[in-house]
């Protein structure tokens, strides 16, 4: 991490109150840095204005290319590198690649899709992220602030806003 | 709270949890001491995993000549053991990814246990082809890789070949659903534990936070996963039923194969489902949150997936009658009345008969019941692979070489070595990852708690109120 982060977080307890505290900071015109939940959260993608993954869209192309390797390369073994008749079947037996066709387009989509979706996330084996705080995973839900540059006024405000949102706690930790 | 109250609908997660009790209830038989139970079982598994090593490298160094296989009967306990394996791998993709699909909510319960016994049940089902190749060094033949012997390739035509390409991709992808679905609970666990503990979970976390477009993308990667995985469930073992169906073996070469495979399949993985979820349940106290509703559901699936069984098990003996083709006839004549009769009595008995028990409700909410059920199916299917196999095999073309197979203590030893190997691993499992899924038990909790469905949730939302 290049540079460090200060970070002023409030943890409510319910998702519903955390739904309506986003409303209420995005009536205000405050940014949020981020919000972790225990769990999905299902309304938390509009009110956040996330856009939609684009996920599938990558997976779509990696099952692309599974399809074309296995068909390819079994047509290109089967008819140039080392014909060979079985049963009297034609060389080009499409028919039967079909089953190693569909079980590659499968595994490329889905390892390419995982794959991707830790190395966006940047996450994998080994990484370590900053937890704000321990309980976020059991039955917190949080909503960071970045606060670097901050004037005393601004993080006022945003404790105020805390309080009137029905924030537990609000506490602060550079990540 | 906001939440919708529906009396009719059965809760899902009894007790009135709160998020904080369901993160307790389910991570802490994983932080508590192993109980003299949990001792006494692993003891057993890894005796059973012993005997079956010793066997395997008994047949290793000796070949496959210490199996009572001979020219006639090909396959014995090694292919039926195989078949049966697989089966039982096939009801936790069903039952995360094909549930998921329908948006079934009592999938969150038991689908992570599911998963887990679909890929120790692989681990065990692909033992045996490696084994039976006989100079097991040399396993890695049947990849398609360049290679100085020509290069001399594979035979894409074949259904052997097409096993190989199904069981390590399905063993693959399961591997990949369920270690992403674990990911967020292993940050739970994490973020509960101390010192060396907190490192190990670390590393098994990925490094996961819970930010909002996290979970967004990891839905949106599960559902993707659930889609590509439903084909793929269906495909397995459809692909094994090939390696039959494409022979020319009367009473195997039938069309009918693929869908009475996939069929028996989840039959006799949701029975392998049940006997462990009825034991883990109980052992780790998770009663509220795999209750008798997901049980009943369960039984639901397995009476329709017997059914289907017994009428492709009617079907092929219609067919076979209706072909006026005496071989095929003669199979099926021989499959009942032939000399492994008893092995068809067992098979009928288990799987078609028994399972009609649960057209009654109380049959399907009783646990006992389940419990004795579940074993009877996992007999019935492993009769009924054997009778597909053996019976077959023994009674072919020419009465000459008509023969009879037992197994020897080596294949004996070798199957008990595959439940030995699935049991340590699953208890393993238990010790080390939640045993539900924890975020989706807290996802569907607002829908599917006590204290929002059933009969107890006008009640409680009486009392919330005041």
């Amino acid at each position: 991490m290049s540079k460090n982060t200060e970070v002023l977080y409030g943890l409510y307890n319910d998702e519903e109150i955390l739904l309506d505290a986003l409303r209420n900071a995005n009536k205000k015109g405050i940014e949020v840095m981020e919000v972790y939940t225990p769990f999905p959260v299902h309304g938390l993608d509009d009110v956040l204005g996330l856009s939609e993954s684009r996920l599938h869209i990558a997976g779509f192309v990696y099952g692309i290319l599974g399809t074309m390797t296995a068909f390819g390369v079994m047509t290109w073994i089967f008819t140039r590198d080392w014909p060979i008749i079985f049963g009297g079947k034609p060389y080009f037996s499409a028919p039967a690649f079909i089953p190693i066709t569909f079980e590659l387009t499968v595994l490329f989509a889905c390892v390419g899709m995982v794959v991707t979706f830790y190395t966006i996330c940047g996450m994998g084996p080994g990484i370590t992220n900053p937890v704000l705080d321990d309980r976020i995973t059991d039955d917190k839900f949080c909503i960071a602030f970045n606060v670097n540059d901050a004037s005393n006024e601004d993080i006022n405000g945003l404790k105020s806003f805390f309080k009137e949102t029905g924030a537990e706690e609000i506490n602060t930790k550079t990540i | 709270m906001s939440a919708v109250v529906s009396p009719i609908r059965e809760p899902l997660v009894n007790g009135g949890k709160t998020y904080h009790q369901i993160t307790e209830d389910i991570c802490s038989p994983t932080e508590r001491a192993p109980s003299p139970m949990w001792i006494a079982a692993f003891i057993v598994a890894v005796a059973c995993l012993g005997f079956g090593v010793a066997s395997i490298l008994w047949t290793i160094w000796q070949g496959i000549g210490t199996w009572d296989l001979n020219r006639t009967i090909g396959w014995g306990w090694d292919i039926t053991n195989f078949v049966w394996w697989v089966g039982i791998g096939h009801a936790g993709t069903l039952i995360s990814a094909i549930l998921l699909l329908f948006r079934q909510k009592w999938r969150t319960g038991v689908n992570r246990a599911a998963e887990a016994m679909t890929i120790f049940a692989v681990i065990c089902a692909a033992l045996f082809p490696g084994i039976h190749m006989g100079r097991i060094w040399l396993a890695f033949f049947i990849f398609p890789y360049p290679n100085t012997r020509g290069p001399l390739w594979v035979n894409f035509n074949s259904p052997l070949l097409w096993d190989v390409f199904a069981i390590s991709t399905y063993f693959t992808v399961s591997l990949l659903f369920w270690y992403t679905g674990l990911v967020p609970d292993f940050a739970t666990v994490r973020d509960r534990a101390k010192g060396f503990r907190k490192k190990v979970y670390n590393f098994l976390s990925f490094g996961w936070t819970g930010k909002a477009k996290h979970w967004q993308r990891w839905e949106a990667l599960s559902l993707i996963l659930a889609g590509l995985a439903t084909p793929l469930v269906l495909s397995v073992h459809t692909i094994v039923s090939f390696d039959f169906a494409t022979s020319v073996i009367p009473g195997w070469h039938t069309t009918i194969f693929p869908p009475y495979f996939v069929a028996g399949a989840i039959f006799s993985g949701f029975a392998m489902v049940q006997t462990l979820m009825l034991i883990t349940r109980k052992v780790l106290k998770l009663e509220d949150y795999i209750t008798v509703a997901h049980i009943e559901s369960m039984n639901k699936v397995i009476l329709l997936t017997g059914t289907i069984v017994g009428v492709a098990y009617l079907t092929e003996l219609f067919i076979a009658w209706y072909s006026g083709y005496v071989y095929e006839q003669f199979a099926f004549y021989n499959r009942a009345m032939g000399i492994y009769w008893w092995s068809y009595v067992g098979m009928m008995a288990c799987n078609v008969l028994s399972p009609q028990i649960f057209w009654f409700k109380k049959a399907r909410r009783s646990i006992f019941v389940t419990f004795f059920m579940s074993i009877f199916v996992n007999i019935g299917m492993w009769f009924e692979r054997f009778v597909i196999i053996a019976t077959t095999l023994a009674r072919d073309y020419l009465p000459s070489s008509w023969s009879y197979y037992t197994p020897t203590w080596v294949e004996i030893g070798i199957y008990v070595g595959t439940l030995g190997i699935f049991f340590t691993l699953y208890l393993i499992f238990v010790r080390v990852a939640p045993v539900v899924a924890i975020a989706e038990i807290k996802s569907i909790l607002k829908s599917a708690g006590d204290q929002y469905t059933g009969p107890n949730a006008q009640k409680h939302h009486e009392e919330n109120k005041h």
